[in-house]
This record gives structure tokens, sequence and C-alpha cells, in this order.
């Protein structure tokens, strides 16, 4: 049952899925304001960013571990710095911006707790997006198989992951609670990269979406 | 003429002539413009030796400042008039490269306290008639970018579209940008710091005892006595040399390859091809550039904190700035190690500044910024491209 492929290596950035497969770049850049500061952690090859600049006009600033993913970014004309989510967003001040973006990158870090807070502490809101754990083909793997899942958003075997801190929708809709946030905006996209409709309940969500976006506001 | 067709005492006689009578432009500033010093100090009449490339625009909107480094001079892109070597940043200023002169204006000045032109300690005192060795007031890198201010008014410039510069020259770069913010558009410091470490005022008390060590250093008037002080600047050179590299460069181009000889030598010559290179390095240097001069310059690194001046917080250097940075640090060098780099990062991003910063990976420690690093140039012509389109200078 599980789109099983090669992991392909990526050459700029921890992300979870390959960036053909990025639908939810299209996505967060409709969720985000014309003309807002954004800045966009992980931002990989810049990739959103030149998204956000060119479509809504935005004055995008990223973040990004790898350094050839900053190098191809700073060479593409974005300004970017090197930096880890996990060590690096206290650097920046209170409210900085209408917006942080973190794209397939939240299951990346060492603590998403303490890196999700922050988001909600620099920008004015937090736009998060990651596979869900949770997806029916995922519990279907382990339930039959009794392996870890490998899926087309997924493309990692267990022991190579960077993906060390997997969750599914209701365990991000939980964490937001707990830090005080609340759910402004979100979309589950299914393994099309379609929206699925809005009235569902987030169980059926959670069942459902290969993938959540969220727009958090504290 | 090439640079192998003088003799040492020819360099030394034309390094002697560049530093009175410069083959460059000189900007004079009489009585009516003197410099205020951070010393206290003023300085009056002064000049600034300088070259410039490419044609300024009308609305003087595409000029770029190039700031040198410790041992450097305003010969950017240009045959070094005492060494006839190319100019040291050929691969970065010039038609068509990063820096591109068909579409910059590009301005290098000599800092004032260096020694190819520029007022500094082998300058004539005209209260004296005689050098001003040491008698010249101590500099500071905001000194030297306030003389800098004032040649860029000459010009006409209101704002500089880029500042640039590596290691001292990135010093001034960040110098600029905290200390006339609207007047850069663009900064790029490179292997540079908002501050000189411990380490570093270390390793330059180590060259300044050398040169003041040597006998014909004569408290600083070696010019008078016409003697110079070779052995000690030679040796301040050598230790200077090192923190440039890095180790692993080191075993690469080196090792522990003997010099012209198949054996140990049990003697004290350069057995060593290291040994060699560093000796030749530091002879090559003392024809070329004046002792004092050395002195002055490691003198104004050392003082330079610019986080100092703002109640010790860094972020309050660039409050409010417009100005957009690129920094650029080199994994292997360790004196302005990338965490120099990214403590100004820090900074910026507190100050909600636009920023960029890239670590290249090089094994050519300190000296990288002045080498063939492919990274490094798509990064600045990046940067420099994506500046030009803000600015409207596309």
């Amino acid at each position: 049952m599980d789109e099983k492929i090669a992991a392909e290596p990526l050459p700029t950035s921890r992300l979870a899925a390959p960036e053909t497969d990025r639908v939810d770049l299209k996505i967060i850049a409709d969720l985000v304001e014309p003309g807002s500061r954004v800045l966009d952690v992980g931002c990989g090859d810049g990739s959103l960013m030149e998204l956000l600049e060119r479509r809504r006009g935005v004055d995008a600033r990223g973040m990004e571990l790898s350094q050839p993913g900053v190098n191809e970014c700073v060479a593409r004309g974005l300004s970017v710095v090197q930096g880890d989510a996990d060590r690096d967003l206290v650097h920046y001040p209170d409210h900085a911006f209408d917006y942080v973006i973190l794209s397939q990158t939240i299951q990346a870090t060492q603590n998403p707790k303490l890196v999700l807070s922050e988001l909600l502490r620099i920008g004015r809101r937090a736009i998060v997006s990651f596979p869900n754990f949770g997806y029916w083909p995922v519990r279907l793997s382990l339930l039959v198989k009794g392996r870890m899942p490998v899926t087309r958003s997924l493309a990692y075997s267990w022991y190579d992951t960077p993906n060390i801190h997997f969750c599914t929708i209701e365990d991000f809709v939980a964490l937001a609670g707990e830090l005080g946030a609340s759910v402004e905006t979100a979309v589950a996209l299914n393994s099309q990269g379609q929206k699925m409709g809005m009235r569902l309940p987030w169980a059926m969500w959670n069942l459902l979406g290969s993938q959540g976006v969220f727009v958090l506001k504290r | 003429m090439s640079a192998s067709a003088k003799t040492p005492q020819e360099e030394a006689v034309l390094g002697r002539r560049e530093a009175l009578e410069p083959t460059s432009a000189v900007m004079r500033f009489g009585p009516d413009t003197p410099l205020r010093l951070d010393s206290g100090y003023t300085l009056s009449p002064f000049e600034i030796a300088y070259e410039t490339y490419g044609e300024l625009n009308a609305d003087k909107s595409n000029a770029v400042y190039v700031c040198h480094a410790l041992t450097g001079d305003q010969y950017v892109a240009s045959r070094h008039p005492v060494t006839g070597k190319p100019g040291w940043w050929s691969s970065i200023v010039g038609p068509g490269k990063p820096v591109d002169t068909d579409r910059f204006f590009v301005i290098c000045s000599n800092v004032i306290g260096s020694c190819m032109g520029s007022t500094g300690p082998a300058s004539i005192d005209p209260q004296s008639g005689k050098p001003y060795a040491i008698d010249l007031p101590v500099l500071t890198i905001a000194d030297m970018v306030r003389a800098q201010t004032m040649l860029v008014d000459r010009f006409g410039i209101d704002q500089l579209f880029a500042v640039i510069g590596g290691s001292m020259g990135g010093m001034q770069v960040l110098q600029w940008a905290s200390a006339h913010a609207e007047r850069v558009f663009a900064a790029l410091p490179v292997a540079t710091g908002a501050r000189h470490s411990s380490q570093n005022i270390a390793f330059h008390e180590v060259g300044r005892q050398a040169v003041m060590a040597d006998p014909d250093w004569r408290g600083g008037r070696y010019i008078e006595a016409g003697v110079r002080p070779h052995k000690g600047l030679a040796v301040a050179r050598m230790a200077a040399h090192v923190t440039y590299l890095s180790e692993a460069a080191l075993h690469r181009k080196f090792g522990r390859n003997l010099q012209d000889r198949d054996q140990l030598g049990f003697g004290f010559d350069a057995d060593f091809q290291i040994e060699s290179y560093l000796r030749h390095q530091g002879t090559s240097f003392v024809d070329r550039f004046d002792a004092n001069a050395y002195l002055y310059l490691t003198r104004a690194m050392d003082y330079f904190d610019i986080a100092a001046e703002h109640g010790g917080r860094l972020a309050e250097a660039f409050r409010g700035t417009t100005t957009r940075f690129c920094l650029v640090s080199f994994s292997s060098d360790w004196l302005f190690p990338t965490e120099e780099s990214r403590a100004v990062v820090h900074a910026l991003n507190a100050a909600a500044a636009s920023v960029s910063f890239v670590e290249i990976e090089t094994d050519k420690g300190h000296d990288a910024f002045l080498l063939d690093e492919p990274q490094f140039f798509g990064a600045i012509k990046g940067f420099i491209a994506s500046a030009a389109r803000a600015r409207g200078l596309a």
C-alpha cells in the first residue's frame, strides 16, 4: 500500500520530501499577506523565498543549516544566513516578522517545542508545514508490515532519516494548544497535494492527510 | 618591469618614494578640513592616496568603496608600483568581475597610518620637516573611515552603493556601516569581526616587539638615520604570516619537505621548505612596507571593538540600520574564525537588519579571502547583483 521509492539524496536541505513534492510551498505562499516581512527557517535552496518575493512582493529572509543551501541562496541574491533553528532563533527580537515559516523542518529539529515557541515569539504568525505521521498508509505500514514506514513523502530509512521528531496532525494541534497558540488556518493535503475538505474533524484529517499546513497565532 | 627585475635596494628606494609621492592619485585635505581623531588629537593637513576604476554615474549612486587589509594598499586592481605584482583583488575587482568596473565606480584608498602615499608615520611632518615616525598620533579604524568619508565627500557622493573589504578592510566596512549607516547601501565585511580578539592582539604584540627590538629601529627614527629595521619587521611578518594560513594548508603545501637537500643539515639554515618560505615572506615584505606603519596599523586593529562604544551591546551599533549586509567567513580561518562573523550576524538579526551570511569551506585559512575561491566569488556576485537590483542599478 505504501508508495515506496528510492530515497533521493537531497542536495541542499533536511527536507522530508523531495523538492518536486513540495506542494505545500504554493499553499504556504497563498497564506502569506502580500508585502509582509517573512522569515523562512530551513529555507533550503530558497525556492519558497523566491516564490514569495516574486509572487507576493514579500520582504523575505532565510535561515538554513546546510552550507551548500546557503551559498546557493546568496548566489541567487536572497538574504539568507547559515544557522540552526535549534540554536540561532534566540538572536531574533520579538515580533521581528509578520510571519515565520517552518516548512517541512519541525520534525527534523532537536527540540520542536522550543523551536515552535520561538517562532511564535519572533513572528506575529507562524506557518508550519510537516509530514503527517498519522496518515493512513503510514499507520497501515506499521500495522501490517511491522516496519518503519518509507513513503514518497517520508523517503528515508529509520537509521538515516533527518526526521527525528515525527508527529501527527493531532499531536501538532495539541502542542500548539500547550504553547497557548490558536490555529488560525489549517490545511491538510492528500497524497496528490490537494487540499482536503474543510469540514472534517481533526481525526479524519489525521487519517487522510499526508501533510499538514498550519497558521498559528499566539 | 617585472618584480624579479628589481633588487631589494631598488624596491626599498621605490617604497620610500611611494610613501611620499605615490603613483596613484592623491587628495589633499588642508587646514580648513582637519581630521578629528579618536585620541583627541587633530590631523591637519593630511593626504589620502587612492585609485579609482570605472565611471561614476549621473546620480552618483554606483560607487563601491574597497577597503584594504593590514598590508594592502590602494592598488586593488592595478599593478603594484613597487613589486610589479597584479592588484591584490584583481580576481574580485575588474571588468566582468564580481565587483564589475563596467557597472560600478570603484574607489580604493590607502588607509591613513599606512605607507603607500596616504599620511602615515613615513610622511613628512610639516611642523618639523622630518618624518612623523612615532610622533604621529595613534590612529583607530574609526579614524581611517572618517578620513574615507571626507574623500567620498570630495567626489560629491552622498551614499555609497557598497563598501567591501576583508580582514582589517572588513573592520572598516563594519565601521562604515555602524557609524555612517545612511551612507552605505550594502556592506560586505569578509573574514573579519566586530572586535580584535585577545589572541589576535597577542600576535600583533609579538610583531611589534620584534620591530622595536631591532637595533635599527632607533626609537622609530630610522629613516633619518638612513637605516631600516629589516630583521625585526621580517620576523613580525613571519609570525603574522603563520596566522594567515592553516595547519592543513601548511601540511598540504610544505609538509616536512626539505629545501634543496635530501637530508637534515644539522645546523640552523632553512632545512625545511616551510622555513625557507617564511624567510622569503619576511624579506620580501620589508622592502615594500614601512616598519612604523606596521606598528600603527596593528594598533588600530587591536583597538577595534564596535560594541564597546555601544555599552557592550553589538546590536545597538546597528540599531535601525537599512543597510543590506552580506558576511563571509572561511572555515579554516583561525585569526577571524566563523564565530566572529556569526556574532555580527546575530547582532544584525537582533537589529532586524537584512543580512546574508556564508561560510566558505576551505583549508586556506585567513588568506583565503585573497585567493581563488569560486564559492566566495559566487556569493559576492549574487549579493551585489541583488543589491544592485534593489538600488535600481540593474
